[in-house]
């Protein structure tokens, strides 16, 4: 129930009642999608959308966090390749 | 899908999995609060994967699985009217009531209709003026803005025959209820990334403090929800316990501030019953006397309602964490997502669906080697 999915905004429009709407291609799969609480969000855009509304948009920078996480356990490449339990990237 | 598919990259996977058997020293339980993380960790294996001293047990996070029986009752009462269409989310309508479920009764010549969003039940009431529309509005904070902009927008358009009927849960209370259980064995949450994108987590810093318990607002992806464990472990071992945001690609610490001005202009606080769980204060959202007239409950006097639940399910103690799926005696027996006796065998996001979609009923013994309670 609490699905929700990442789309990009391809379009913002104004619908006949006055609300504000977008369309969001979500991996191929366009789907009119309300503005209403994100009234900021541009063309362009990733928005987080649940039951037809943009909840959030995506912040591009924050989302690279978890990888510079992993950037910094680094250090633990060699504990990995020691695992043979462990998927290699150049199996021996 | 961009921001989804470079977090389910196994190799990175691993990686946190290496980060987290090194910083954990003892066993320690977590609970992932939502039902979609339930799904996604039983999807990917995620718990299995995990070193043998981190257990996760999985939280009420389904809305589905929580609306009591007395209200989908009420639902299946209001559904059977000659003048109504009845409309819903997918995932309520195998939910069983004490007589049927809504698909049942929509086989039975009632006007049943699945919506993919609430607002589309406008059009509905638009194109049906004659016909009263009702939707079933359940859901946690994640959905409440939406429901409320259902009812915020009929009102503003003049929609006269749109209501709604409320089932609505807040996660907080839920928390707290858990960690007062005399069963608990939580020692840890990871939040529910996509609630905070709507409420923030302020409310959540007061439950870690005075629990003492980590909460760790995390995603849904596989390495969202492996780095949301490790930054729970390694706040139990160094014992802390504080909130902290593992989804701050969507979730900020005020939420969004738009979405909950019109939620709370729409709803008010109430207390709600639980199904499986009992009456939680304080836990639950109704309609605002200013948006009565769009309240189901009121506009159709159903009446005192006799409820009957399957006496061998354990969804209630699944859903609190003190049970797993393969724990009850139905389970992948007399209880299937064919004929499901509780709403946990229902929902995609229920424990037990989840469990039973993956094969899991196929498999017991390797909880026993995990080392899982019995």
């Amino acid at each position: 129930m609490c699905l929700a999915i990442p789309g990009k905004v391809v379009a913002i429009e104004t619908d006949a009642n006055g609300v504000k709407m977008a369309k969001a291609n979500f991996g191929g799969v366009v789907k009119k999608v309300c503005l209403e609480y994100t009234p900021d969000v541009e063309v362009g855009d990733y928005v987080l959308v649940h039951v037809g509304f943009a909840l959030s948009r995506v912040d591009e920078e924050e989302a690279q966090r978890t990888f510079q996480l992993l950037e910094e356990l680094n250090q633990l490449d060699e504990l990995i390749e020691a695992d043979p339990a462990l998927p290699q990237e150049n199996p021996p | 899908m961009k921001f989804m598919d470079e977090y389910r990259d196994e190799k990175l996977a691993h990686k946190l999995i290496a980060e987290i058997k090194r910083t954990v020293t003892r066993p320690w339980v977590l609970m992932e609060v939502c039902g979609g993380q339930t799904h996604s960790i039983v999807k990917y294996g995620i718990d299995r994967l995990l070193p043998k001293e981190v257990e996760l047990v999985h939280g009420p996070g389904c809305p589905v699985c929580v609306t009591a029986l007395e209200t989908i009752d009420k639902a299946h009462a209001i559904a059977q009217r000659p003048n109504v269409i009845f409309c819903s989310f997918g995932d309520m309508l195998r939910v069983p009531g004490s007589e049927a479920d809504l698909l049942v009764l929509k086989s039975r010549g009632a006007d049943i209709r699945i919506v993919y969003s609430p607002i589309d039940c406008l059009k509905i009431a638009r194109e049906n003026p004659h016909k009263q529309v009702v939707f079933f509005a359940i859901g946690f904070e994640t959905t409440a803005p939406a429901n409320a902009m259902a009812v915020w927008q009929a009102k503003k358009q003049g929609i006269s025959n749109f209501s709604i009927l409320v089932s609505h849960v807040l996660v907080p209370p839920a928390i707290s209820a858990i960690l007062q259980s005399p069963d608990n064995r939580v020692q840890g949450f990871l939040g529910p990334g996509h609630v905070c994108t709507v409420v923030g987590y302020r409310e959540y810093e007061p439950l870690a403090t005075q629990f003492r318990v980590p909460i760790v607002i995390t995603g849904f992806e596989p390495l969202d929800l492996l780095e949301g464990t490790l930054m729970a472990v390694r706040q139990l071992e160094e014992g802390r316990a504080e909130v902290e945001n593992q989804y701050p690609r969507v979730v900020q610490r005020d939420g969004n501030r738009v979405a909950q001005q019109i939620v709370e202009s729409v709803f008010e606080v109430c207390d709600r019953n639980w199904r499986g769980v009992g009456s939680i204060p304080q836990s639950g959202y109704a309609l605002r006397p200013d948006f009565a007239a769009y309240d189901a409950e009121r506009l159709f006097d159903v009446g005192a309602i006799a409820t009957q639940e399957s006496g061998v399910c354990i969804s209630g103690l699944v859903l609190r964490g003190a049970k797993k799926p393969h724990h009850c005696s139905a389970f992948g027996k007399a209880c299937t997502p064919e004929h499901p006796l509780g709403a946990t065998m229902v929902s995609a996001e229920g424990a037990c669906a989840a469990y039973y979609a993956y094969g899991r009923h196929l498999q017991p013994q390797d909880f026993a080697a995990k080392g899982q309670p019995s």
